[in-house]
């Protein structure tokens, strides 16, 4: 104590505190003074999720699943960079006044946003978070917004259903079953473009004000086919960590939305956020719960990077715009698995981050 | 790992147990009865056809109506009816040759795009391959049985 006392005289220290009272970092929480405006944003999905219950929310629904390439591979590149076009056009910029990209996906290496990115003249920082992609690239993007080292900044998120398949699981014409505690790859591409705020009142767009960075958390569960399972304890981290550091309730929010647990997850979630005191209630849901119909049958709900993604960039984004949403938690939830990892008898891992977006 | 971790995984795991949905048993195994029994009351009857009109030997037929199957399996796979099929049927189209002709020809069709060399062929028993492995070992096992039988003239 005595000693920290001292050290704080020192002006190197006193302007240090300073630095901390513009942007204060609670614990893994980072609250913006000004917040991050939201200024645009794209959704692209596939047939089937263009089929759903949220299809008229969707910015583009594809015709069919190559977009007129000849691989998936290729499409979901395309459609990075369909989305992130339409995106910078939504938001009324042009190309050039977009100073960089944060963006990722699933794939090795992930090809599909850094093939997208050249395309465009811009930095290019690619980001892998598994499905926690898009609440990952909005958080460090915002960041970077906030403390005034970029101005304007797209960050996009997707998947493929069929690159998935082949990269984690079994070749697409494999007749096999599904164990009923699978989940359904979303096809499809979210991209949002994010600009500075001079103050919090002067924002007609949607804001990101506090983000909360995940920390790794594996509770032992083996079964590749149950991520929701796998994520949901860092799910119920992330948001705990957040109401903690923010002083806040779930009721405080308008809606919680966890990127992909599927049902089983979500279940899980609102069970681990009951036990910590949190209870959530119908402000709760599961964006891969939200993306498919009950007929569509798609096992638990919808899973990977373009499930949240374009439930933000579609649905979320559009009530706030609307006013219908005052303030929102978006957390991405991802599942930190290889194939290699996992048949070498390795747990899943699970992390996630949450974003704060107020209208 | 600390005590405390291996319990709360151990929990974990017990209440996840009781969250998640079991697989359906009887279902699935009606259908895989019903989609298995077909393919074989198929096979039968190219059998039967076969032996009509051909004066084949019965091993010969044997293998033409193997031929045929795997035939079929790898069009209904070309044109992505296999896959359907597998979906409710589980076993019932796995385990007869047909599943074996549809794993082969799924991930010749899946690795097509990577070029016939390192593509098709590398990645062509990627699933299928294990069976092949399995039955020439347990094939060798049970020779080496049957032989040491002979040695005591069995």
């Amino acid at each position: 104590m005595e000693r920290g006392k001292k050290e704080c005289k020192r002006p190197i220290d006193i302007s240090h505190k300073k630095q901390a009272q513009t942007n204060p970092r609670h614990n893994q929480t980072v609250v913006f003074k000004n917040g991050v405006q939201i200024i645009g944003g794209y959704s692209i999905v596939g047939q089937k999720e263009g089929g759903g219950p949220l299809k008229s929310t969707f910015s583009k629904i594809m015709e069919d699943e190559y977009f007129g390439e000849k691989t998936h591979e290729a499409a979901e590149q395309k459609m990075f960079e369909y989305a992130i076009r339409g995106a910078i056009k939504s938001a009324g910029l042009e190309r050039g006044d977009v100073d960089m990209m944060f963006s990722g996906d699933l794939l090795n290496q992930i090809t599909s946003s850094s093939f997208a990115a050249r395309s465009f003249d811009m930095m290019f920082i690619g980001i892998y978070g598994a499905c926690s992609t898009m609440a990952l690239t909005l958080g460090i993007a915002s960041c970077l917004v906030e403390a005034g080292f970029i101005k304007n900044a797209v960050v996009s998120a997707g998947s493929h259903f069929a690159t998935a398949e082949r990269q984690y699981r079994t070749p697409l014409e494999l007749g096999n079953q599904k164990p009923p505690n699978a989940q359904w790859t979303v096809t499809g591409v979210g991209a949002s473009v994010l600009t500075s705020s001079t103050s919090p009142s002067a924002s007609i767009h949607p804001r990101v004000t506090s983000v909360t960075f995940g920390k790794v958390c594996d509770w032992g569960v083996k079964d590749v086919n149950n991520m929701g399972a796998a994520m949901a304890p860092s799910a119920a981290h992330t948001l705990i960590a957040h109401f903690r550091d923010t002083n806040t309730k779930p009721e405080d929010y308008c809606h919680i939305f966890t990127g992909d647990l599927g049902k089983l997850g979500e279940n899980i979630c609102r069970d681990l956020l009951a036990n910590a005191n949190y209870p959530v209630d119908a402000n709760y849901t599961d964006c891969g719960r939200l993306i498919y119909g009950k007929s569509q049958n798609q096992y638990q709900g919808g899973s990977g990077c373009g499930c949240s993604a374009v439930c933000l960039n579609g649905f979320i984004l559009n009530k706030l715009r609307k006013g219908e949403y005052k303030k929102i938690l978006f957390v991405g939830t991802g599942a930190l698995l290889s194939p290699v990892a996992s048949f070498q008898g390795n747990t899943v891992p699970g992390i996630s981050h949450c974003v704060c977006i107020e209208s | 790992m600390s005590q405390d971790v291996e319990t709360r995984n151990e929990q974990y795991a017990d209440y996840v147990k009781k969250m998640a949905l079991p697989s359906k048993y009887f279902p699935s195994l009606i259908w895989a009865f019903l989609i298995g029994g077909l393919i074989t009351i198929l096979g039968q009857s190219f059998y039967l056809l076969y032996e009509t009109v051909t004066d084949l030997s019965p091993e010969m037929i044997g293998a033409l109506v193997a031929v045929t199957l795997i035939g079929i399996a790898a069009f209904l796979t070309a044109i992505g009816v296999y896959d359907r099929i597998g979906a409710f049927s589980g076993g019932g189209s796995i385990v007869p040759i047909t599943g074996f002709s549809n794993a082969v020809s799924a991930s010749a069709i899946e690795h097509r795009k990577e070029g016939i060399i390192f593509g098709t062929c590398t990645n062509m028993f990627k699933i299928a391959g294990p069976v092949i492995v399995v039955g020439v070992a347990l094939s060798w096992l049970v020779g080496f049985i049957y032989f040491i039988i002979g040695l005591f003239g069995g």
